[in-house]
């Protein structure tokens, strides 16, 4: 009994670490693939030129700055409204009221709401609605300008998909600013404000951060919103206006490997811009990581 | 050295009238900014709803054949309600066997064409059945699934309970970065690399199929499932598993039996969660299912969701065509699918975790 104990033992532990071990093996496997198909292909020039004869050859110097340009407008736009959005909710808002509850309860939902709904939202409302209405107020309303998908459409539609991460992942760090130090400043005469300013904004500054980090990564791989809001076939030309159109690193990968009419040419190619868009999502998540883990074993001391 | 100025500045002593009488601008104006601020991130995330929905509606008021009829004043609601009816009667057709066509019950044209069974959206005699689609996108989500949950469940298991403190260090940041990775990267490793590994293993026909793309899609569904799991696991509390281990019952027995069940509300959550991320997820269909839009039970055949649909045609579309409006249709069909799935998982699994913990 006690023997047959010990092997149904032995076989629960094994089969629940060969299940971790495969998850992992996959990650590994998957990012051992992609390195070893991208990295004779990388190169100084890969990163700094942009495709010629019809993307067949060069480099995806113009993915790379549409990529960080939707990406830094995207923080300016998204990450302050979530974070305040964030100390509204903790600070501001009565904790049981109805209003607080289904806020939050909007914001977890919407966090699983798919990123391609975002995308229609963004094509229905900035490049339809607004945009038209603002090619009516600005110009004659026949030229096309903003009616159309262009770089600040996409930025806002990725904005609004990552406000949830945001707002969830600084209202936490918020949350474990402890109540003491609060009191304390209140107990000092410091007002409301003062104490969110002084006190837990800069006791909650890294947990701020990883959200901000969280949410850049996140829109630096995500493709499906921007399909139809902003991104460009091939555009060698570097956006220069909001109103521009913008190549993608992740737009540039889906549209190589799926629509090229040569795909053995363009096979390196391919490899080493999903290589670049590895290791740019990898760096960030990872001082997303760092930074939280650091949070954490500074509040257990 | 702020309250040193304060003081300075007010140097009676102060008492809970005076301090009430003074009336501070900054105050003031932060309170009402952070209130505007945050009032507007969400009015904007309301009008999603809005906007997926005004876009989706005209599918139902503005029939192909017919010729426009002017219907000014009733068209809101005229939509609303078909829309409603529309979306009933496409859960009712997806309940029985998949391809029974609407009744017609509403009589229009449309909704017919909705229901059937071929989805050809550009020709001169356009067809917009939904049911290949619905079809193809539940298809790769129970395949992810069943490849997901089980490994993501036993994986959030051993790190809950056996595996040594050290490993768990290594192993929890390895799995929350492979909820890191674009989905496009996993789409593309399918599609160039893993495609071509089955099809030589296994010997198919279609390089593309929804095999392929619910193995790809499991990838990213792991992650979910593993931390939402893993949180519901270490979320038992330490006396139950005490109390088991003091009745002299093993780690194993001790995981299995009391940790597990203590946590089933959680773990059913994960899986209800990762089921909404696998069916509204969109690169990895779009690059590793081959987007023919079938309708067979096979799970090596290529196939079509709906997700990959919107993603595939929408940039091609006519603005303000029907073509247009039915692919917002599916996005909302996406949209009140996946949202009903979290909130379902939001409210009442956590409710039940909350009061099952102090109850026991």
């Amino acid at each position: 009994m006690n023997l047959q104990r010990r092997l149904i033992g032995l076989g629960v532990i094994g089969t629940s670490a060969a299940a971790t071990l495969a998850i992992v093996a996959a990650m590994v496997l998957i990012s051992l693939t992609i390195v070893m198909g991208g990295k004779d292909t990388l190169s100084w020039e890969f990163l700094t030129t942009a495709p010629r004869e019809g993307m067949t050859a060069g480099g995806i110097f113009p993915a790379i700055v549409g990529t960080v340009l939707l990406v830094l407008l995207m923080s300016v736009a998204g990450v302050p409204a979530g974070a305040i959005t964030a100390v509204y909710l903790s600070e501001y808002a009565h904790q049981r009221s109805v209003i607080a509850r289904t806020i939050r309860f909007a914001v977890n939902t919407l966090a699983g709401v798919p990123s391609i709904v975002f995308g229609l939202f963004g094509l229905g409302f900035f490049v339809q609605f607004i945009g038209t209405g603002m090619d009516r107020m600005f110009s004659d309303g026949v030229r096309l300008r903003w009616a159309q998908p262009n770089i600040l459409w996409a930025s806002l539609t990725m904005a609004l998909l990552t406000l949830p991460v945001v707002i969830v992942s600084v209202e936490e760090a918020i949350k474990n600013v402890p109540q003491e130090l609060r009191a304390a400043s209140l107990a000092l005469g410091a007002t409301r404000w003062q104490t969110v300013w002084k006190v837990v904004i800069p006791n909650s500054l890294n947990g701020i951060l990883t959200g901000g980090i969280l949410a850049v990564s996140r829109g630096a791989g995500e493709v499906a919103p921007i399909l139809f809001t902003g991104a460009a076939y091939f555009l060698p030309e570097l956006p220069d206006a909001l109103s521009s159109q913008f190549m993608h690193l992740g737009y540039h990968i889906y549209i190589m490997s799926t629509q090229s009419t040569n795909v053995e040419a363009t096979r390196g190619i391919q490899y080493a811009t999903t290589l670049v868009l590895l290791m740019l999502t990898f760096v960030l998540n990872f001082s997303a990581i760092l930074l939280r883990s650091r949070v954490r074993s500074r509040q257990l001391q | 050295m702020a309250s040193q100025r304060r003081e300075a500045e007010h140097p009676s002593p102060m008492t809970p009238a005076n301090m009430k009488r003074r009336f501070r601008w900054d105050e003031f104006l932060a309170e009402k900014l952070i209130t505007a601020v945050a009032f507007v991130s969400l009015a904007t995330i309301a009008l999603i709803f809005v906007f997926v929905f005004r876009e989706a509606a005209p599918v139902f008021f503005s029939r192909p054949e017919a010729a426009q009829v002017d219907q000014a004043a009733e068209e809101e609601t005229y939509g609303e309600e078909a829309l409603g009816e529309g979306a009933r009667a496409l859960s009712e057709g997806r309940n029985v066997d998949g391809v029974e066509y609407g009744d017609a019950s509403s009589g229009s044209a449309m909704l017919e064409n909705l229901l059937s069974v071929t989805w050809q959206p550009v020709g001169s005699l356009p067809k917009f059945g939904l049911i290949p689609l619905i079809l193809g996108s539940l298809k790769v989500t129970i395949v992810a699934l069943l490849i997901a949950a089980p490994l993501a469940i036993l994986a959030a298991i051993f790190t809950s309970a056996f595996a040594p403190p050290r490993a768990r260090e290594f192993i929890k940041p390895i799995i929350e970065l492979l909820a890191g990775f674009p989905s496009v990267v996993i789409g593309f490793f399918a599609l160039m690399s893993l495609a071509t590994i089955m099809q030589q293993t296994f010997g198919y026909q279609y390089r593309l199929n929804v095999l392929l793309g619910g193995m790809a899609m499991a990838l990213t569904v792991i992650p979910i499932i593993y931390t939402i799991a893993e949180d519901a696991l270490n979320a038992v509390p330490k006396f139950m598993k005490e109390a088991s281990l003091a009745l002299g019952a093993t780690n194993w027995q001790t995981a299995l039996f009391v940790t597990l069940p203590a946590a089933t509300p959680g773990v059913f959550a994960a899986i209800l969660l990762g089921f909404g991320r696998a069916f509204g997820e969109t690169m990895i269909v779009l690059m590793a299912t081959g987007n023919a839009a079938l309708v067979s039970w096979s799970i090596l055949e290529p196939v079509r969701t709906m997700s990959a649909t919107i993603g595939a045609e929408m940039a091609e579309v006519v603005f303000g065509d029907i073509h247009y409006h039915v692919l917002f249709l599916i996005g909302a069909i996406l949209f009140v699918f996946t949202f009903t799935l979290n909130a379902v998982a939001e409210l009442y699994v956590r409710q039940r975790l909350i009061r099952r913990f102090r109850g026991v």
